[in-house]
């Protein structure tokens, strides 16, 4: 009798990553499928909506990279929290005081000109996502609190603020008692790059992703990171400083989803409301895991999971599918992914019991 | 302070504690087998809504609240068979479990919102219902409430007392030494994953067919989430669960009194109170916690050996 056994590979096999992702796409778009049948609706036909709705015309790809753009930016803040096994769940709550931050210039300095008040919001957003990324790391460091638990908590604190704001002290008076502040000034709007509907973000999200590139692989505190976040008795060991990196890398990581909430209520919505939380930061956990936490395969994830949401809106449209029909897709990939990894990590072989 | 406000805030912060109470010794058994189940929200949220069905369907709470165990087993299932089998990120595994929970129960729940359903109704126990301020309290309640104190002495009996529940904790405190001495670590950390998916998908049938009898996407509430915190605030000990799920309870019942009193406070405000409660709560027992009260094995996969 032979029987079937694992081993682990010695090298991981890089290309099956593509491979398993590609999988669990599939996999988790035939599980959609059969729910949508379940619930007496056309599956093969929900399926074309879903990929025509996301990529079938111009329009169509313009609203994905507009959704990319603030997924690519938290999950890139994501990512370099993951990188030091530092479970950032906060990109959320980072992204509302980000736009909180934001927000609050834009209407302060309602009347500058662009060049005055832009900088000044990306200042307040950068400001809003970091503190409240260095609220969990201190409490990790200094009182060995759970950064997983605090960093959620953190998100509801955040969303509650905000409604705090817009239904309160920052509330439109015009707004016929809709929670939302005032518009913001055509000066406090990040512009759109020529004649599409994309805003100048998409040029943030490159620059960021080259930047975190470049960080990683020349500077001296990229390294320190890359070999803290490999092994944590090894940053010990060599006495890498491990409170500042961790400290430094919540900022950035805050901030990064700090100015995804800027672009969204600046571009996106031009004011502060409650709509304005959709969720990415929980996507950019799904695409950060998804692509590795490289930054390039993070822009293809970011995209990715961009498109899922445009393409549900229309099955939304077309077919009354509830909106959470994309999160239980989010879910699933991720699921599949984590459980396909291990093909990537261990091989198979049969062999004769001794 | 007089006892007609004071009763009536001590019931409701039993009654608001109880979800969480299931949630957290749920969460206890499967941590003590050496697995972090992060999916807490999703299995709970999930056992809400097929308790809310069923009762709708057979007009049987009872049975409802029994097929809500089985749902949140079946959504922990996925997580074994992640973390177990394909040796996935525990973390997050359990992330993606709320991700998918949260996002089922609101894809099938929505046509049910502002809908009802038959639920469970106060049960007084005879006679100990009449003693003045603790009667009330305590037993006027309906019976999923003495179900979860119930649940208290049974999973510390299990843990420390039964041999099964002393091989479950051997395997999440070491287990290569438990495999070498005979017990299959995968079987008890399947036990301990599907305990606790039951006992969350309990907590879960408690909002929907207790604490509301009415459907509302989002119903959970982030109570999932306060259970796993609790967890490490309980030191992994049954007893101290049942304090820090009253002790959120109360601030629960507190906070949506003072709403309905009418304070100028904002609702918005009062209600961080629990999620604040949880930092706080969480900063403090971390901090008096010693290493040794967390199984030593948590969140760490065992590899296939060759």
């Amino acid at each position: 009798m032979f029987t079937l056994s694992a081993y682990k590979r010695q090298e991981p096999r890089p290309w099956s990553s593509c491979l398993i992702v590609f999988a669990a796409v599939v996999i988790s778009l035939a599980v959609s499928a059969l729910m949508l049948k379940l619930q007496g609706k056309p599956a093969l036909h929900g399926i074309e909506l879903l990929f025509q709705g996301a990529l079938g015309s111009r329009w169509s790809i313009e609203d994905c990279l507009i959704k990319a753009i603030p997924i690519f930016l938290c999950s890139l803040g994501v990512a370099i929290a993951f990188r030091l096994q530092i479970w950032n769940i906060g990109a959320e709550g980072q992204f509302a005081l980000g736009a909180i931050g934001a927000t609050w210039a834009a209407l302060t300095f309602s009347d500058q000109p662009g060049y005055i008040v832009l900088p000044l919001m990306f200042g307040t957003a950068f400001l809003g996502g970091g503190l409240w990324g260095l609220i969990p790391a201190l409490l990790k460091l200094k009182m060995r609190a759970n950064e997983i638990i605090v960093t959620l908590m953190l998100n509801y604190i955040a969303i509650l603020f905000l409604d705090y704001l817009v239904y309160g002290r920052w509330k439109d008076p015009g707004s016929f008692g809709f929670p939302m502040t005032k518009a913001f000034s055509v000066s406090a709007i990040v512009p759109k790059i020529g004649a599409t509907d994309v805003n100048w973000g998409l040029v943030l999200c490159l620059v960021s992703g080259v930047v975190m590139y470049v960080f990683f692989r020349f500077t001296r505190m990229g390294f320190e990171l890359k070999v803290a976040g490999e092994n944590l008795n090894a940053t010990r060991y060599a006495g890498l400083p491990y409170v500042k990196l961790v400290c430094v890398v919540m900022i950035f990581s805050g901030a990064l989803a700090g100015w995804a909430g800027l672009i969204e209520a600046s571009a996106t919505i031009n004011r502060l409301q409650p709509s304005i939380m959709v969720g990415y930061g929980y996507t950019a956990i799904v695409v950060a895991w998804l692509a590795r936490l490289n930054p390039l395969t993070i822009g293809i994830a970011s995209f990715l999971l961009a498109a899922l949401r445009v393409g549900v809106e229309n099955l939304q449209l077309e077919l009354q599918v509830p909106a959470a029909f994309g999160g239980i897709m989010e879910g699933m990939i991720l699921l599949t992914v984590l459980a396909g990894s291990f093909f990537n990590e261990f091989g198979f072989r049969f062999r004769r019991p001794s | 302070m007089n006892t007609e406000l004071i009763v009536p805030l001590l019931a409701a912060a039993i009654q608001s504690g109880t979800p969480i109470l299931y949630a957290t010794l749920g969460e206890i058994l499967t941590e003590k087998s050496g697995v972090l189940n992060l999916g807490v929200e999703g299995m709970m949220i999930t056992g809400a809504l097929a308790a809310f069905v069923t009762a709708q369907a057979t007009g049987h709470p009872a049975l409802a609240f029994l097929v809500a165990g089985l749902f949140g087993a079946a959504i922990g299932a996925i997580h074994a068979i992640v973390c177990l089998w394909f040796l996935g990120n525990q973390v997050v595994s359990g992330l993606a479990l709320t991700i998918f929970g949260l996002g089922l129960a609101d894809y099938l729940g929505t046509p049910l919102i502002g809908q009802t359903a038959p639920g469970f109704n106060k049960l007084a126990v005879p006679l100990l219902h009449y003693i003045p301020g603790l009667g009330p309290i305590l037993f006027q309640q309906d019976i999923l409430v003495y179900g979860a104190i119930l649940m208290v002495p049974l999973l510390w009996l299990f843990l420390e007392k039964c041999r099964w529940g002393l091989n479950l904790r051997a395997v999440g405190e070491n287990p290569e030494a438990a495999a070498a001495a005979g017990i299959s670590v995968l079987r008890y950390r399947w036990i301990g994953i599907l305990g606790g998916g039951c006992l969350a998908g309990f907590g879960g049938a408690y909002l929907s067919l207790a604490y509301t009898h009415l459907w509302t996407n989002g119903l959970s509430a982030g109570r999932g989430w306060i259970a796993v915190a609790l967890v490490i605030f309980a030191f992994w000990r049954p007893g101290r669960a049942l304090l820090g799920a009253y002790l959120f309870g109360g601030v629960m019942a507190f906070q949506l009194r003072l709403q309905a009193v009418g304070t100028h406070l904002p609702s918005s405000l009062l209600l961080m109170l629990p999620y604040l409660l949880t930092v706080a709560v969480l900063v403090f027992s971390s901090w008096k916690s010693k290493q040794a009260d967390a199984p030593a094995a948590l969140g760490v996969n065992m590899e296939p050996n060759d």
